[in-house]
């Protein structure tokens, strides 16, 4: 029983990072750029939910509504004053830039939200846990929630970029941005609403990681923001189903590290999995080869 | 006289240090088959992609139907009717051949987009056949065809066509100069690029010949196939 405790919870912590995972594997597909910045992002929208309840008393799913659009406008402003005019700069300029936003979001929250850790109310805290086998399992309401959530918006960014207009027209700039440009797509405005949706689910995951995990700080974004990273590169970067099973593998693979070798070396396990799988498969789990032109 | 649907003038375009294209003037007038021929590096696609606003010329103009579009950017300039079939075809190889010449149509208003469709299954057949296999499983002349499909989808006015006859064996060459000649009759007006200057100049009202970035020859389809110059240099006689 306790194992299918730690994977269930394997699984909330999994999804969470799968959800921040989409964000980094989406902008970098379309972008072709790693947005360091986007585990502040996370941070930012968990602190935008916790005022909007505590200080403003709205109710907690109209808390998560307006994180996610305080988060998809914060989204949007980064990419058009950091990253545009970077356009067709080398990829270190732009790897050194978001490095920066994302010291320049830490700073920002430690400036307006102090250093003093904030505990989160959960989303979920008036729901009781779910008990399974006479109570022998329990599961939180935020493990099932959260594992529901990152089904949904898999579901969802599966219909969008395989049926809808606007995801079509992402996959084709994701693919060849030159050629989308002779396809009259605005890869300008493309971009914007890669980010703006990378957004909205880093304040999602925001508000669900620390309603599991509830201490808010201005660095309480970064080491999940590195973690998913590490799930997209897993998963294959630029894929989204890729980066959902990236962020499953590696929450699992973390929280059985953490019971069942030590804490210390959770970490030091999952970074270990990452590089054998890298070394086994270069282009990650689900990674495409790309053919370069010469 | 009829009416110049394009006038390039006096272009100059870098690749960092690389003075890729050194002071091009040319037109082209509607209704007609014009073609830029010459040797790999001559500045043929880098031309047709300034032209298609991808690369920016640092002089001169760009005026097409009347507009100086020369600082539009490549979504605006597809929009008034300036179509390109790249180099290398770069079709979207991970998506269907339908979902293709759906892009084709991203500037369209989706009522048009069946109509369209259809014409381009009319015109080419082996498209409909596979208009649900991913692109990447095509053959080259396949890839060609659907290349060209998709840029037709956005109904233009100009068909700027770079190297259309790359990697394809002789007979599907002839097939696709069958075709560019069947699009022209239709009433689209066609700027190709070549390295086949044979053939090029066998469809041409008007060609121009580059060289390291400049034109040094111009003149009817007609006139350059019997030209000393571009016998000895292209034709290979």
């Amino acid at each position: 029983m306790t194992f299918l405790t730690y994977l269930t919870s394997g699984l909330g912590l999994g999804s969470v990072y799968a959800i921040i995972a989409l964000g980094y594997t989406m902008v970098y597909g379309i972008a072709k750029m790693l947005n360091f910045a986007h585990g502040d992002v996370i941070m930012v929208g968990a602190y935008i939910a916790f005022y909007s309840t505590s200080s403003f008393g709205l109710p907690a799913w109209l808390s998560v509504i307006v994180a996610m659009a305080f988060c998809t406008l914060l989204g949007i402003i980064i990419e058009r004053l950091a990253y545009k005019p970077l356009r067709g700069a080398t990829s270190l300029a732009v790897l050194i830039t978001a490095i920066g936003v994302s010291y320049f979001l830490q700073n920002a929250a430690l400036l307006a939200w102090g250093s003093a850790p904030k505990v989160f109310t959960s989303l979920f805290a008036k729901i009781e846990s779910f008990k399974f086998f006479d109570g022998q399992l329990v599961i939180s309401p935020e493990t099932i929630f959260t594992v529901l959530a990152c089904i949904i918006i898999m579901l969802v960014l599966t219909f969008f970029t395989a049926k809808t207009k606007m995801g079509k027209s992402m996959r084709a700039v994701s693919e060849d941005n030159g050629a989308a440009q002779l396809m009259g797509i605005n890869v300008n405005s493309t971009i914007s609403m890669t980010f703006a949706i990378g957004s909205a689910l880093a304040a999602v995951a925001g508000v669900l990681l620390c309603s599991s995990y509830p201490t808010l700080m201005p660095t309480t974004g970064a080491m999940p923001g590195i973690k998913a990273f590490t799930a997209a590169v897993f998963g294959g970067i630029g894929s989204i189903p890729g980066a959902m099973i990236g962020g499953l593998v590696l929450g699992i693979i973390e929280i059985f590290a953490r019971a069942y070798v030590s804490t210390e070396l959770s970490d030091a396990i999952v970074f270990g999995v990452l590089i054998i799988v890298l070394l086994v498969k270069p282009t990650g789990l689900l990674g495409k080869k790309i053919h370069e032109k010469v | 006289m009829s009416k110049k649907i394009l006038a390039v003038d006096d272009i100059n375009v870098y690749y960092g240090a690389i003075h890729a294209v050194k002071g091009i003037s040319f037109e082209v007038t509607e209704g007609d088959i014009v073609t830029l021929i010459g040797a790999n590096g001559a500045g043929k696609s880098t031309t047709l992609q300034t032209i298609s606003g991808l690369l920016r010329s640092k002089t001169g103009s760009i005026t097409f139907l009347d507009e100086n579009i020369t600082k539009l950017a490549p979504h605006k300039i597809l929009q008034r009717g300036l179509a390109q079939v790249p180099e290398g075809r770069r079709i979207f190889l991970q998506m269907t051949v339908q979902e293709n010449l759906e892009m084709g149509a991203f500037t369209q208003p989706s009522s048009t987009i069946a109509g369209n469709l259809e014409m381009i299954f009319e015109q080419f057949p082996r498209l409909l056949e596979r208009r649900k296999q991913i692109a990447g499983t095509l053959s080259g002349g396949e890839q060609q065809m659907l290349a060209m499909g998709r840029a037709l989808m956005s109904n233009p006015k100009l068909l700027m066509l770079d190297e259309p006859s790359m990697g394809l064996a002789p007979i599907l060459v002839e097939q696709i100069f069958d075709i560019i000649k069947n699009l022209n009759k239709a009433g689209t007006t066609i700027l190709l690029v070549e390295q086949n200057a044979q053939m090029a100049l066998s469809v041409a009202n008007k060609a121009y010949v580059l060289e390291t970035g400049k034109i040094i020859l111009s003149g009817t389809g007609e006139e350059l196939a019997k030209s000393e110059q571009v016998k000895k240099a292209y034709l290979g006689n």
